[in-house]
């Protein structure tokens, strides 16, 4: 495409899946405990989005990326120190609770107005790029809400590839049933694309591109307007750790000849 | 009162997928629980006529269809306009459907069309005090919530494997077909196929009766201090090839490659279990040389029974989370279990 894509990417902050998680009862409804002093990673399909779209935008001239996010602003600072070296964006903040509770449908209403106030943003070459599901809320439906809200109808959920082809078309990979891709042909932009792993390694840190990106974060993170998401009109009537914990044998000093008649009388039982 | 719609699309033989026949069974079970509920069947495909018949005697009163070839194909912008249309016909405040790649695509931009809300990874309902309330995992099945909701259209998503699915004799049924027009601007993508991944084979089968799950230990350095690629992948498709399990892998296996070629090359990504890969349904799974980090083991949420095998007696397997953990060297006994089970 002639002068590239328009990029948007949204993606926010999870929990550092590493750590122990566990619920709280609040009075505006669920929410983990001490949410805010959690270390926070950037949501990683989201994460891969960002890799993806850094990636095209530096194979197609004159193409831009945004990142929009939702989240306590303090929290997306901490991320910026990770995540601005890594790969050229622009970043919109909108300050809002980025917790697994809300719902994706005031998320996404906040998302596309988000999108609506970028300036210079042209629609009619935008790839609206994000993770096929947060590791939050895991719902896999806020994209496209997005989308279908910035008026977007060709949309692809789950995408390991994009190719743009020599005649300008959108060649995409979705994960579909049974570990298979549907291969599908878009005739141009826009489009919305909610990724999965996708196929590139996490940029290592350039402290040059940190600085750049530094340039337009810290006025993004200064602007940023508080934006309101709840869940209304959910009732969460219990939220529980699984219980089941099990009681798990041990098995030492046992000759590997009989591991493995135990483990195939275990299959076939 | 409940207007209950249950959506389906055919799959490329002109059948219900058995998801959709889950789904079905839920929305039926959920009429009988809720007072003065009705249910339509909403279907999807190129022909649907088959698929009716095949569920004409489930109760439901009416049998809406978007038909034609434009939507035998999955597809977002026709299956968008298909699912709207039925569900605005079925004047549905409950919308039912399985968690398939053009429902999980296309039905998020319903809702928002319909000023609706969803749930999806559904993985129960009950309407027992006449009021539904539906169960979900959050943080990617670390947290289990049960909840209810106001608004309305409400869509849920069902996941696969949890729900019975329905069973009944076929029948005649008078199907009510919705025109639905596609304009040029709904027709900008056009589906190629389906393709394998590049780098494997068939491993992943949904239904199989075990999961068999590899972990970085098979590509570390062993006790003898050198790599045994190949032995590795002797025993991990010996293995898979002789009980027609599934393929799993840890993030760390499948992140690593050179140049971007796997070093097991039947792996990818989609292999991955775990918080940042799938959630799969197996009656039992072995997993070997993996660690059994939180990550990881939330991909083993809906398995049913777990065994390891591990060198590491202190490994997070050890820790709760399989009910038995082997502590031995799984390149001998796995080259063992291939030997039992191909013999
Ligand atoms: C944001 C994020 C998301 C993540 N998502 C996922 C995810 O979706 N899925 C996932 O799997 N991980 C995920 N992880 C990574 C996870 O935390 C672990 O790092 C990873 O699962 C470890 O992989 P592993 O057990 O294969 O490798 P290792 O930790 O390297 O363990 C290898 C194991 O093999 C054993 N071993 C070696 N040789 C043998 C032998 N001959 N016989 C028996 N045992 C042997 C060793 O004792 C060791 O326990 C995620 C991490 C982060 C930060």
């Amino acid at each position: 495409m002639d002068g590239g894509y328009h990029i948007v990417v949204c993606g926010s902050i999870v929990p550092d899946p590493l750590q122990t998680l566990a619920p709280v009862e609040g009075p505006t409804g669920p929410s983990l405990k001490n949410e805010m002093m959690l270390p926070a990673v950037l949501d990683p399909w989201a994460g891969h989005a960002l890799y993806e779209a850094a990636h095209l935008a530096k194979n197609m001239p004159g193409s831009k990326v945004w990142l929009v996010s939702l989240g306590p602003k303090q929290k997306l600072q901490q991320l910026m120190m990770s995540i601005a070296q890594k790969v050229s964006f622009e970043l919109v903040v909108l300050d809002g609770p980025a917790g697994g509770f809300t719902d994706p449908c005031e998320v996404a209403s906040v998302l596309a107005g988000g999108i609506e106030t970028i300036q210079g943003l042209d629609r009619s070459r935008l790839l609206l790029f994000g993770g096929c599901a947060s590791a939050s809320r895991d719902a896999g439906v806020t994209m496209q809400m997005v989308g279908e809200q910035l008026g977007i109808t060709d949309q692809f959920l789950g995408v390991d590839e994009l190719v743009v082809q020599p005649d300008g078309t959108l060649k995409i990979l979705e994960r579909s049933e049974g570990g298979q891709y549907q291969v599908s042909v878009c005739a141009a932009a826009p489009a919305l694309l909610a990724w999965a792993t996708g196929n590139l390694p996490e940029p290592p840190n350039n402290p040059q591109i940190g600085m750049a990106n530094m340039r337009t974060v810290m006025p993004a993170l200064q602007k940023a307007l508080p934006a309101k998401v709840g869940a209304e009109g959910v009732s969460f009537l219990s939220v529980e750790l699984p219980k089941q914990r099990r009681e798990t044998r041990i098995v030492r000093d046992m000759p590997p000849d009989e591991i493995a008649r135990e483990i195939v009388d275990w299959i076939k039982g | 009162m409940e207007k209950i719609l249950c959506i389906a699309h055919t799959q490329p033989d002109g059948n219900l997928p058995s998801v959709a026949l889950e789904a079905l069974g839920a929305a039926v079970r959920l009429v009988q629980q809720l007072d003065g509920a009705t249910l339509s069947v909403g279907l999807i495909g190129q022909n649907v006529k088959p698929a009716a018949e095949s569920v004409a005697t489930c109760g439901a009163t009416r049998f809406l269809s978007v038909a034609g070839a434009e939507f035998e194909v999955s597809r977002y912008a026709s299956d968008a306009a298909a699912v709207e249309a039925i569900a605005r016909s079925a004047e549905a405040t409950i919308v039912i459907a399985p968690a398939t790649l053009r429902f999980s695509r296309s039905l998020p931009g319903v809702v928002q069309r319909l000023k609706g809300r969803i749930e999806t990874h559904v993985t129960g309902m009950d309407a027992a005090d006449g009021k539904l309330s539906i169960q979900r995992w959050y943080y990617r099945q670390r947290m289990m919530a049960t909840l209810t909701r106001m608004q309305r259209p409400w869509f849920l998503l069902l996941d696969g494997g949890v729900f019975p699915a329905w069973q009944g004799e076929p029948g005649t049924t008078t199907l009510e077909n919705l025109a639905v027009e596609l304009g040029e601007n709904l027709l900008r993508t056009k589906v190629i196929g389906i393709q394998a991944p590049s780098t494997n084979a068939r491993t992943i089968r949904p239904n199989a009766d075990v999961l068999f799950v590899a972990g970085a230990g098979w590509t570390k350095k062993q006790a003898d201090g050198e790599l045994h690629l190949n032995e590795a992948g002797e025993r991990i498709l010996g293995f898979l090839a002789n009980c027609n399990s599934s393929l799993g892998s840890s993030k760390s296996l499948v992140d690593q490659s050179v140049e971007g070629v796997p070093v097991l090359p039947f792996m990818s990504h989609l292999n991955q279990v775990g918080q940042t890969g799938s959630t799969p349904r197996h009656p039992k799974g072995l997993a070997t040389c993996c660690h059994g980090e939180e990550p990881h083991a939330v991909g083993w949420r809906f398995i049913n029974e777990r065994r390891a095998i591990n060198t590491d007696a202190s490994c997070g397997w050890a820790q709760g989370k399989a009910d038995v953990l082997y502590v031995a060297d799984a390149f001998q006994v796995m080259a063992k279990v291939n030997e039992l089970l191909a013999g």
